[in-house]
């Protein structure tokens, strides 16, 4: 299954505005347990939807300055941008079927 | 769907916490073949590894001396109990017909067949965290109101933020979040606490942490964060408005058992009633464990326990109907 490109406050702007496809930022931190059962979700939900999706993630300890910018207040948050743009919030986790339905908008 | 509606198993466990997967693990270690629907994710605490997914430390689980971490603790109960065989399905059942044998198991949006057919069929969807009902609380979910400390304390460093109840839930997440927050206002309706002593005590003495008394919630204030919490005073009935920017809220539990209305004896409280000293329901051939049968110690290691009992309550049943 695919693994989640890691993202930086380095590599976030130009990862969001550069991407040819719909990028998801997966808001995660390691003490979070939901965080852990939504991760092989998205990465079967990569895996499926390849060239439409980019999924990426961010962890907000190491980078809280992202977090901030986006006022993510709970993990995870899952945030779609298209063209650099925030298209779709999902706060929470959820199961597939369900995101699906959310990320419809860029798929 | 690819499941094979035809073939009737065993045992089918709905519910992934302590109980579920101990019964898992039984059942498993009987060749019974489990099959064990653990629920969808979600940020409540009625999602797959139950209750525990939410939780840091936990301490009082036998066998670890040094603590471990709750969604550690729940990731080691389902690798032993995939390791004996138990088939796990990150589903989440939407109906079940009890009526007549074998049983019926319905999940996700599916109508017409049912997903799962079986023979016995132990039931430990346990409890989920109850919410004030609010409209500013579901508006303000994720943006400063949480029903997860332990995933968004992190976000609330130097704020002054409350937490709403006096149970062993609403202590542990006032001390938790201590360790990130200026200051924690556990805002109780009662004037004293219904927390253990052990857990009263750690958050009395903490002095990041202030007790509003006898208060209940009216209102969460602010258009897109947290802003403020109105009060009201139940003894002198005056209303005030507090700065808090986050609000927790950890004012007790229901069962999850709307599914069984109409199917399994339930008590007037909606926990599932079971017979005596037995995880046997009101439906022969389904068993219950756990919290969603259990008001009282409600506890991982009880909870384990009776997994266990309705594993083998269904296993010496099957027996007796000759399988």
């Amino acid at each position: 299954m695919a693994q989640l490109t890691e993202l930086t406050a380095d590599t976030f702007s130009e990862t969001v505005n550069g991407a040819q496809e719909a990028v998801v930022v997966d808001f995660w931190a390691e003490w979070c347990g939901p965080c852990k059962k939504i991760a092989p979700i998205l990465e079967e939900i990569a895996d499926e939807h390849q060239g439409k999706l980019r999924v990426t993630k961010l962890d907000v300890e190491a980078h809280p300055s992202v977090a901030q910018q986006y006022g993510v207040m709970a993990i995870p948050t899952l945030i779609v941008f298209k063209d650099g743009q925030e298209v779709v919030r999902v706060t929470g986790s959820k199961g597939k079927a369900q995101l699906l339905d959310d990320f419809a908008p860029v798929l | 769907m690819e499941n094979q509606v035809s073939e009737v198993h065993d045992v089918v466990i709905i519910g992934s916490g302590p109980a579920g997967l101990t019964a898992a693990i039984y059942t498993a270690r009987a060749n019974l073949s489990p099959v064990l629907i653990e629920g969808e994710p979600s940020s409540t605490s009625d999602q797959p590894g139950g209750q525990l997914m939410l939780t840091t430390e936990v301490e009082n689980f036998p066998g670890f001396p040094e603590g471990i971490q709750g969604p550690d603790l729940m990731t080691a109960f389902r690798e032993q109990a995939e390791r004996f065989g138990t088939t796990i399905r990150t589903e989440k059942v939407s109906r079940v017909d009890f009526s007549e044998r074998p049983f019926r198991i319905w999940v996700g949006g599916s109508s017409g067949e049912p997903d799962y057919v079986a023979r016995a069929v132990i039931v430990a969807t346990g409890a989920r965290a109850l919410m004030l009902g609010l409209e500013a609380e579901q508006r303000l979910l994720g943006h400063g109101v949480s029903t997860c400390a332990t995933c968004d304390g992190f976000f609330f460093r130097d704020q002054h933020i409350c937490v709403v109840g006096g149970g062993d839930s609403a202590m542990e997440e006032a001390n938790f979040l201590s360790r990130f927050a200026s200051k924690v206002t556990v805002i109780h309706r009662r004037d004293e606490l219904r927390a253990s002593k052990i857990m009263a005590d750690r958050a009395m003495a903490n002095p990041k942490i202030e007790f509003l008394w006898n208060s209940t919630v009216l209102d969460v204030l602010g258009e897109s964060k947290v802003e403020g919490v109105r009060v009201r005073d139940t003894v002198t009935g005056e209303e005030s408005t507090h700065p808090f920017t986050g609000l927790f809220v950890a004012i007790g539990h229901q069962p999850n058992t709307d599914l069984f209305k109409g199917q399994l004896e339930l008590h007037d409280n909606g926990y599932l009633v079971t017979t005596g000293n037995r995880s046997t329901t009101s439906v022969e051939g389904v068993f219950a464990c756990g919290d969603v049968q259990d008001d009282w110690y409600r506890q991982a290691i009880t909870a384990a326990g009776s997994g266990c009992m309705a594993a083998i309550d269904a296993e010496r049943w099957l027996e007796t109907q000759g399988h």
